[in-house]
């Protein structure tokens, strides 16, 4: 399992361009992701390769198709310094992990890497850096595997309510 | 005790003080959904057992990112959005009316002090109408549309105050540019902006949409306005609604208190390929322009189209070579400039206005860039890519701006023409 390692500010447009939102079935989606950026990536990203950014990973539009790009190219976490707000949220949702680590920077393209959610870190060319836990609401949901597992069985939720 | 607006908001929502940094499952006043995203998210709620939406009245949906349908995959989309319209009894506006967060202001189905959440990260707009609003993804929208409601966290606020007078052909559109420039693409991240001082209140409810739809390129989640008497004539005229009074205290615990002054601000660029890249028109002037765009959510609005034509003056033609698209965010503004003989203009000088939508700010419906060519526009955006080829050049102005490029084919000072 291999790092695709990429900089700050990587916005949803790179991940997946305006021309195919039309498509939502994530292994289709895969086909298209990072083109004209990193077109390689679409060819050989493999099941439990992992993303690296820097800050602000994810930034720009809603479009959930940035992370179901991801999960359709086998890609099963995202680490990066510090995730733009709507994407953290939808990979939590989806089921893809985006893992904050303060020393994402330090891992080179090309690593080879394991993540140990439990232990809190991910380890790169033999390197483990630590990892941030993810926040009390949201861990529920990627414990459940995202946001529709989660909301199945729920029949109502109690407005206002604290997590 | 004291509070942001932010913090007022889903105070209100719920009945007791919520502070920032507090997770509350709060209950939402409207969602939007449209033709890009709103497939998933129904797909979503169907996944999530969801049977009947939680109230049809609140929930907004149309169509303007691929429309008329672009390709035969956009045209089944709104085919299935129409089709779960009328089962769940919905009003669609489908593509009749215009831009998302245009006809969500313009229709009145945003006020001060609601909760609004869309499947659209400039959703952020409705914080000119005094309202909370943050763009959210499909899944979270299939949740919102079966129970109505979804976990915030409450975020801080950073307070912007405003202060002087702008000079002539600089407005709205240059301040939020060069707040993106100061405060950079994640200087928000997680945090709402509170947006006060003279220089907001003397500003229209158009540049006030302005400045709130581009919050979230500074990472924001919301970008709200102090709601003032423009703000309860303009939502007054809309709806039903007694004037309250919504103001974040002087004593809130701002996360950061930014002043700024607009005296002196020059016209304002951004540079490829990020946001935050904001250089004074000057530093800009005499790049060469293939395209230059009109229209948005950002300033697709009739006194963006008026900005336009007062600097185009009494010239009859753009820079030939420049491909100028005027697209009016809705119909409604669209109207406006018809009968103010705007689009007389635009057209006679060579440009193509098309009908209320998205159109080159989306990148996937047309007017796409070639590899190497270069646009101007007044959207919100110029990612690698947004407007077409990963090797075509995006800038991002004032509609002044970008009407002062298009008379000369490369980047101009308005102030200049
Ligand atoms: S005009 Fe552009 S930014 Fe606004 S909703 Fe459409 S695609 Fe998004």
């Amino acid at each position: 399992m291999r790092v695709w390692k990429f900089g700050d500010d990587i916005d949803t447009d790179a991940i997946i361009p305006g021309r195919f939102l039309t498509i939502y079935d994530p292994a289709e989606l895969a086909k298209h992701a990072f083109e004209g950026t990193r077109d390689e990536f679409a060819k050989e990203a493999r099941e439990g390769d992992v993303v690296v950014g820097g800050t602000n990973f994810g930034c720009g539009s809603s479009r959930e198709h940035a992370p179901l790009a991801l999960l359709g190219a086998g890609v099963k976490a995202v680490v990066a310094k510090s995730f733009a707000r709507i994407f953290y949220r939808n990979a939590v949702n989806t089921g893809l992990l985006p893992l904050v680590c303060p020393e994402a920077d330090s891992i080179r393209d090309g690593a080879t890497v394991a993540v140990d959610l439990a232990g809190g870190y991910i380890e790169a060319d033999g390197k483990r850096l630590p990892i941030e836990p993810v926040p009390g609401f949201m861990k529920e949901i990627v414990d459940a595997g995202g946001l529709v597992a989660y909301a199945k069985n729920l029949k109502e939720v109690k407005r206002c309510s604290t997590e | 005790m004291a509070a942001t607006i932010a913090e007022k908001i889903f105070s209100m929502k719920c009945g007791r003080s919520v502070r920032a940094g507090d997770v509350v499952m709060a209950p939402v006043d409207a969602a939007m959904i449209h033709d890009i995203t709103g497939p998933l998210a129904v797909r979503v709620f169907g996944e999530m057992g969801g049977e009947r939406v939680f109230d049809p009245e609140r929930i907004i949906m149309l169509f303007d990112h691929q429309v008329p349908a672009d390709s035969i995959p956009a045209a089944e989309n709104h085919v299935f959005m129409r089709q779960f319209a009328r089962e769940q009894e919905i009003h669609n506006y489908d593509l009749l009316e215009g831009v998302c967060h245009q006809i969500v202001m313009e229709k009145g189905r945003a006020a001060p002090g609601e909760i609004i959440v869309g499947t659209d990260s400039h959703t952020c707009t409705y914080g000119a109408a005094g309202a909370f609003a943050t763009g959210i993804g499909s899944t979270d929208m299939g949740f919102v549309l079966k129970f109505g409601a979804l976990y915030f966290r409450v975020p801080e606020s950073i307070l912007l105050e405003v202060e002087g007078k702008f000079g002539r052909r600089v407005g709205a559109k240059d301040l939020i540019l060069s707040l993106a420039g100061d405060i950079g693409a994640d200087g928000a991240t997680y945090m709402a902006l509170e947006f006060t001082g003279r220089a907001i209140e003397k500003m229209n409810m158009a540049g006030r949409m302005t400045c709130a739809n581009m919050a979230i390129e500074m990472g924001a989640k919301a970008g709200i306005v102090r709601p003032d008497a423009a703000t309860w004539d303009y939502v007054g005229a809309r709806r039903d609604i007694e004037p309250f009074d919504l103001a974040g205290d002087a004593d809130a615990a701002y996360r950061e208190r930014r002043h700024y002054d607009v005296t002196d601000l020059a016209p304002q660029v951004a540079v490829p390929h990020n946001v935050d890249n904001v250089v004074d028109v000057t530093k800009v002037a005499g790049t060469k322009v293939d395209q230059v765009f009109i229209g948005s959510c950002t300033n697709g609005r009739y006194e963006d189209l008026f900005e336009a034509a007062e600097v185009m003056g009494s010239a009859d033609r753009f820079a030939d070579g420049v491909r100028v698209i005027v697209i009016p965010a809705s119909r409604t503004e669209y109207l406006k400039a018809l009968r103010a003989g705007l689009i007389e203009r635009f057209v006679e000088a060579g440009a193509l206005v098309e009908a209320p939508c998205c159109g080159p700010c989306m990148g996937g419906a047309f007017g796409l860039l070639a590899p190497g060519e270069v646009s101007l526009s007044t959207s919100n955006r110029n990612f690698r890519g947004r407007q077409g080829s990963t090797q075509a050049q995006v800038y991002l102005s004032s509609p002044a701006t970008a009407a002062a490029s298009a008379l000369y084919g490369e980047i101009t000072d308005p102030r200049e023409v």
